[in-house]
């Protein structure tokens, strides 16, 4: 019975007991969250719950080596953001999270695309509650909102998609779709709008970075791993989304490297490491799937402690920018080593999880030959440690004295930043943790002096790049504009614009009709003038009907004859 | 404040300098003690993960360089 229980009912339930007043609400959550990661990892796979609704089959609980690895990450990280995030004064904030939890959770364990869609709602309305519950920033309403609007976006795209395709094929199972049938194409495009595919990426920096310190590490897990949940069930082996993984890799990088905002760097980061994910998934071998599976898996383990970390700093100093920061690790040594653990991790530096999950997706690109492709992943591994692995820290804890002295955070939050850490050396030092998680029986050793020496040469040489060009990096009081431009300011001018044009239009119709008006006027009062017009002539009411008795006349002639 | 603690002193920065240099010699004998058995030939050449590792930030940042001249705004662009 146990292996049937749905985490994300016990993730909703603990929402209900923090109306209760007699609980904690707090230890209420953390309670439920334990449940539901225990839950997790007790699935019993193959398992699955069965519903007719209208005609269709719905498939609400659906168990395999695929969905439950994200089940298990996402009430893991659940679970210990929620430690995180005990100092959080909002209670808004942790039931807003549960919620979009729990969707998260109930996406991945559809088994059918009407199910997948609720779910992907849910979802979007979760996350906006997250970044809307952050009242202390004034811009969290306005980009929060933008959030939702490209999220509904997406979610219209992914529903007409969906209607189409059952309608066509009779069938919602969600399994590999179909991309000769057009509606797939929308399923793939609702997908990539959440999976933060330029150009539609730009909602992740705009938005996660407006979250609270706490509500930032939520939405960094849940959101952009379900579409990449969904992308390797739906699209496994489609080739355009190792194109598309290989854009976002690089405007990833590019735009963490102009950025200033502590976690608008880690947010392009993450469109970075999904793009990994997106080109996994493309190769479509089994250990390209595996390597995206496992990734995504250690990911979401790294990117929370790297936003802890950051979201430690901002919680200590109300300090977001590079600029305003450094030097912190005077005073903050535990943070400042758990980041770098966490850069480090994300660099894929030996010994750390990105090593042994990152390296299976550039291997596979070589094993199939994808010479192109292989070597652009190559330069973006060395990217990735430029803007994550060394730029993070080195801003954030080293580079100037900023003279800020904060202590180090609450031990609840030192708790979840080192249990994270924890899990990046132990997924780095034993794989084969992770690995028996994974679809595909396929033995990969991450650990071979060739792949060591390589991995190390790459890495250690980029990090001479970047103390080199130091002086090229240095931080500047900007923003980067980004395709949102064209929503946030774009079509705003496009409608001053047209209503320019039309005002104008206006002015130039009403100068015509005047000037009608005006001739109108003038030539019928000359024509009916009473001295020079028509009016002069005074005619008789009988010639009219003397005229009118001869047309009659006429027309009985004609009628006669 | 002249009160340095030893990570901000120029001496430790000049033998942190040293210590890093001498790693990437370190990495780069390696690779005559074990020959790289790459996938592709130009994985075997000597020192091509470092010397393309080096090249392409080099690249990245430059072109992240450009692109900033272009799409750089001040922080109060949308405000």
């Amino acid at each position: 019975m146990i292996n049937y229980l749905h985490p994300s009912l016990f993730l909703l339930l603990g929402i209900i007991f923090t109306f209760i007043p007699f609980f904690n609400k707090k230890v209420v959550l953390l309670s439920f969250a334990l449940i539901s990661f225990l839950l997790s990892l007790f699935l019993n796979y193959e398992a699955s719950i069965d519903l007719n609704f209208l005609s269709f089959q719905l498939q609400l609980f659906r168990v395999d080596f695929i969905s439950k690895t994200f089940v298990i990450i996402f009430s893991l990280i659940t679970l210990v953001a929620s430690i995180f995030a005990i100092n959080q004064k909002s209670i808004f904030e942790l039931r807003s999270a549960y919620l979009y939890v729990s969707a998260a959770i109930g996406a991945v364990l559809s088994g059918d695309l009407i199910s997948l869609f609720v779910f992907w709602e849910l979802m979007a309305i979760g996350s906006t509650l997250v970044i809307l519950s952050n009242t202390s920033n004034k811009h969290s309403e306005s980009s929060g909102l933008r959030y939702l609007l490209i999220h509904l976006l997406g979610g219209v795209i992914l529903m007409v998609g969906i209607i189409g395709y059952a309608s066509v094929e009779k069938n919602i199972l969600f399994s590999l779709l179909n991309l000769d049938n057009h509606f797939s194409w929308l399923i793939l495009a609702g997908f990539l709008i959440n999976a933060g595919t330029p150009p539609f990426a730009g909602w992740v920096a705009d938005a996660y970075p407006e979250a609270s310190f706490s509500g930032t590490v939520f939405l960094s897990a849940f959101t952009t791993k379900t579409s990449v949940y969904a992308l390797i069930r739906g699209f496994a082996g489609s080739e355009i989304l190792i194109y598309f993984g290989l854009i976002m890799i690089f405007y990833g990088i590019i735009y963490a490297l102009l950025e200033n905002d502590i976690r608008r760097i880690l947010a392009y980061s993450i469109v970075n490491q999904v793009g990994f994910m997106l080109v996994g998934i493309g190769i479509g071998t089994q250990l390209s799937i595996n390597g995206a599976i496992t990734h995504a898996f250690a990911h979401i383990i790294y990117k929370a402690l790297l936003l802890m970390s950051a979201g430690s700093v901002i919680y200590m100093t109300q300090k977001r920018k590079c600029t305003d920061v450094g030097g912190l690790y005077r005073t903050m040594p535990i943070t400042t080593i758990c980041g770098i653990i966490g850069a480090l991790a994300i660099s894929s530096f030996p010994l750390t999880s990105g090593f042994t999950t990152k390296s299976m997706i550039v291997s596979a690109a070589a094993y199939e030959h994808l010479y192109i492709v292989w070597i652009l992943l190559v330069a973006a591994s060395a990217g990735v440690f430029l803007h994550a692995g060394i730029k993070f820290p080195w801003f954030v804890f080293f580079q100037k004295d900023s003279g800020l002295r904060p202590e180090e955070p609450p031990k609840n939050m030192l708790l979840a930043m080192v249990l994270l850490s924890l899990l990046c050396v132990l997924f780095g030092i034993f794989p084969n943790l992770l690995y028996q998680l994974l679809p595909f029986d396929k033995l990969y050793i991450p650990y071979t002096s060739d792949h060591v020496i390589f991995q190390l040469q790459l890495l250690l040489f980029a990090g001479l790049a970047f103390f080199v060009m130091l002086p090229w990096l240095k931080r500047t009081l900007t923003i980067t504009l980004d395709f949102d431009w064209f929503y946030r300011i774009g079509l705003n001018k496009l409608l001053d614009t047209f209503k320019k044009v039309i005002s104008s239009y206006n002015v130039f119709i009403n100068k015509i009709i005047s000037q009608l008006k005006i001739f109108f006027h003038n030539k019928i009062s000359d024509t009916f003038n009473t001295e020079t017009g028509v009016g002069k002539n005074h005619w008789m009411t009988g010639n009219m009907v003397f005229a009118l008795s001869l047309i009659l006349l006429i027309y009985l002639m004609v009628l006669l004859f | 404040m002249k009160n340095l603690d030893w990570l901000s002193k120029k001496t430790t920065i000049k033998k942190l300098w040293i210590g890093f240099i001498f790693v990437l010699i370190i990495t780069l004998v390696f690779q005559i003690l074990y020959p790289l058995d790459g996938h592709f030939k130009i994985e075997k050449l000597f020192g091509f993960a470092a010397f393309y590792g080096f090249i392409s930030c080099f690249i990245m940042i430059i072109i992240a360089k450009a692109l900033g001249i272009l799409l750089k705004v001040r922080e109060d662009y949308y405000d």
